[in-house]
């Protein structure tokens, strides 16, 4: 068995309430917290190398220490819930199952950032948890853990939680202050960064659930302890979410450096593919990144095992490599339409597509049309070119990391699978799904 | 429809959620506002339910036009009693969300994107719910039914049917009351 930091109690009857999870030392790292200054929890979560789980992956102690501190000026910690990443789900285990650790990591946190106000920004679809955490946050101000003066520390807390209404781009972070203020989640233009100018202008630290969540091992065991555990300057355990063509997909905790291999056909992850088929391919981290075919997934470029780490995910950079990203891990089996999945994740970007930038607005459109055509039948060879052509004037082009997230997934599934296109496009007979597509929108059969 | 006015309960609620931001920044509840109305005013937004909400925001009505017309949440046209939305992105459709969407147009004789024409069904097709790990699924209201097969869709209509069910995201006893 891995090393359990945050689902280390998940089986436990009830530790979704208060009196069951204070039982199993639920909010000591607060107390621990408050014997220490600020700038020393600071420290410790520096000491950790936790690294955002949302899916940039930036060292958040480092991202806590930009944090401006002007005079008079309010401070806010603000959670970034609003997981929309297809392929994701870690957070709503979370938040569902273990209301109360996000609760407590984020007193610890904003303890350290000296923010009197903390907000919970959750995804509008999600509202069955919105009442889980309105009553988990009833219990905490309950028992003292929240409001003035807590535990008799001098230190004053409140706590909300905000429904978002159904937008993937409020997940990055300045769309979601945005949107908190009641505005249409469009990013902002950086600098100035969030940790300077965020929420109402003033300084802003948005952390994912799990990142928060994660400052409570790190606290309780101290960060060089945290440290030790998982590989490299990938440290501690990550959220898992898996899904697809396995046998028992769900939310698992994992050491940071555990081989691929071992996820995906172990009993105690991911149980081997559905039907005992043949893998074809994963998306490890979320639809943004990188596809990699079977071959690549379970081994690097240099033929050493692919490890679920920041940088093994990466090895080999986006010619043979991937990335760790959300930790979404979509499996898919040898009976899959690459083309056809790229198809739905072309429909979702451009779903989601904000439209302030034109490369993003309009190319997420046309690369959706594309493949739509492709599948139906009338693509053409050129086609393939004009969908890589488009991708790559998308690419950097954009005021947030939208537009790479919609390019990145056409680019890799063309570099890696560029054949199944030119048969699709060249002998469109041997379309399996088109019958089947037809069929659900109910066109005329060609 | 009747007049476009919160309740009592209702309104309390609203003034709580505004007390969440600080002075000068209550434009910041338009969002769990805007759930509420949709709620509480038959399911969608109309021109009359957003100016009211603008009202007692006290900020211009477009203001909360260019809010609701951004969120895919927010109908701004009128919809079914109950509104089926089934996830069909990546793992939901390797999973056989395409057959679920099929199976509902067939049954209820519409397409996505249509009401039933007695008013009781509408269906949706959405992107990632987050719900990966149990596809397929579909949102109805608050509630992910997940795991789903064709018999469970069956089953799911004939029970909605039969409550006659409305489907919500919130009420007035989803936020504590701070």
């Amino acid at each position: 068995m891995g090393k359990k930091l945050l689902l280390q109690n998940d089986n436990v009857p009830g530790i979704d309430t208060y009196e069951v999870y204070r039982q199993h030392g639920g909010y000591t790292s607060v107390e621990k917290a408050f014997k220490m200054t600020s700038d020393e929890v600071v420290e410790e979560v520096k000491k950790s190398g936790l690294r955002g789980r949302g899916g940039a992956g930036f060292p958040t102690g480092m991202k806590w220490s930009f944090l401006a501190k002007p005079e008079g000026v309010p401070r806010y910690l603000v959670c970034n819930a609003d997981e929309s990443e297809p392929g994701t789900f870690k957070d709503r285990y979370l938040m569902q199952r273990h209301p109360h650790l996000l609760i407590e990591g984020m007193i610890a946190a904003s303890y350290a950032l000296g923010a009197n106000t903390a907000y919970i920004y959750i995804r509008g679809e999600y509202f069955y948890i919105v009442n889980i955490l309105e009553k988990a946050i009833e219990e905490a101000y309950t028992a003292g853990w929240l409001g003035d003066n807590i535990q008799g520390s001098g230190y004053s807390l409140n706590m909300y939680v905000h429904p978002g209404a159904g937008a993937y781009i409020c997940g990055e972070e300045t769309a979601l202050l945005e949107s908190l203020e009641g505005k249409r989640g469009n990013p902002r233009i950086k600098p100035p960064f969030p940790a300077v100018k965020g929420l109402y202008a003033c300084p802003t630290v948005v952390n994912n659930v799990e990142t928060i969540a994660a400052v409570v091992p790190i606290l309780n065991m101290g960060g060089d302890e945290y440290a030790k555990i998982g590989i490299g300057k990938s440290t501690g355990t990550k959220l898992i979410s898996a899904s697809g063509h396995i046998k028992k997909p769900g939310v698992y905790e994992i050491e940071l450096g555990l081989p691929v291999e071992e996820f995906i056909y172990s009993e105690e992850y991911c149980g081997g593919i559905l039907n005992d088929k043949k893998l074809k391919a994963v998306v490890p981290g979320g639809s943004s990144v990188p596809i990699l075919p079977a071959e690549l997934s379970l081994k690097t470029p240099t033929g050493e095992p692919r490890l679920m780490s920041y940088e093994s995910l990466s090895e080999g950079g986006f010619v043979s490599g991937s990335m760790l990203g959300s930790g979404g891990f979509i499996v898919m089996d040898e009976t899959t339409s690459i083309v056809r999945n790229l198809h739905t994740f072309n429909r979702f970007y451009h779903h989601e597509s904000c439209g302030q930038c034109s490369p993003c607005r309009e190319g997420t459109g046309w690369m959706e049309k594309i493949t739509h055509k492709i599948l139906d039948g009338h693509g053409t060879l050129a086609d393939i070119d004009l969908l890589w052509d488009i991708q790559r004037k998308i690419e950097g082009n954009t005021i947030c990391p939208l537009g790479d997230a919609a390019a990145w997934p056409v680019a890799a599934a063309i570099r890696h699978f560029r054949e199944e296109f030119e048969e699709y496009v060249s002998n469109p007979s041997s379309i399996v799904d088109v019958k089947h597509y037809y069929n659900i929108h109910n066109l005329v059969e060609a | 429809m009747s007049e476009v006015k919160f309740n009592d309960e209702t309104l309390a609620v609203v003034h709580n959620l505004m007390r969440r931001y600080p002075e000068g920044r209550h434009k910041s509840a338009l969002l769990p506002i805007l759930h509420l109305a949709q709620a509480e005013f038959g399911g969608w937004l109309s021109p009359a339910t957003m100016d009211y909400v603008a009202s007692i925001l006290n900020i211009k009505p477009v203001e909360v036009y260019e809010v609701a017309s951004f969120y895919s949440m927010y109908n701004l046209n009128p919809v079914g009693k109950c509104m089926l939305e089934v996830c069909r992105t990546s793992s939901c459709w390797l999973r056989g969300a395409d057959d679920v969407i099929r199976h509902i147009e067939k049954r209820l004789e519409i397409k996505v994107g249509e009401t039933t024409a007695d008013g009781m069904f509408s269906l949706k097709a959405v992107e990632c719910l987050g719900s990966c790990g149990t596809a397929p699924m579909m949102q109805v209201g608050k509630d992910y039914h997940e795991n789903l097969t064709l018999e469970k869709v069956d089953e799911l209509l004939t029970q909605f049917t039969n409550e006659d069910k409305h489907s919500r995201y919130c009420d007035a006893n989803t936020y504590r009351k701070n």
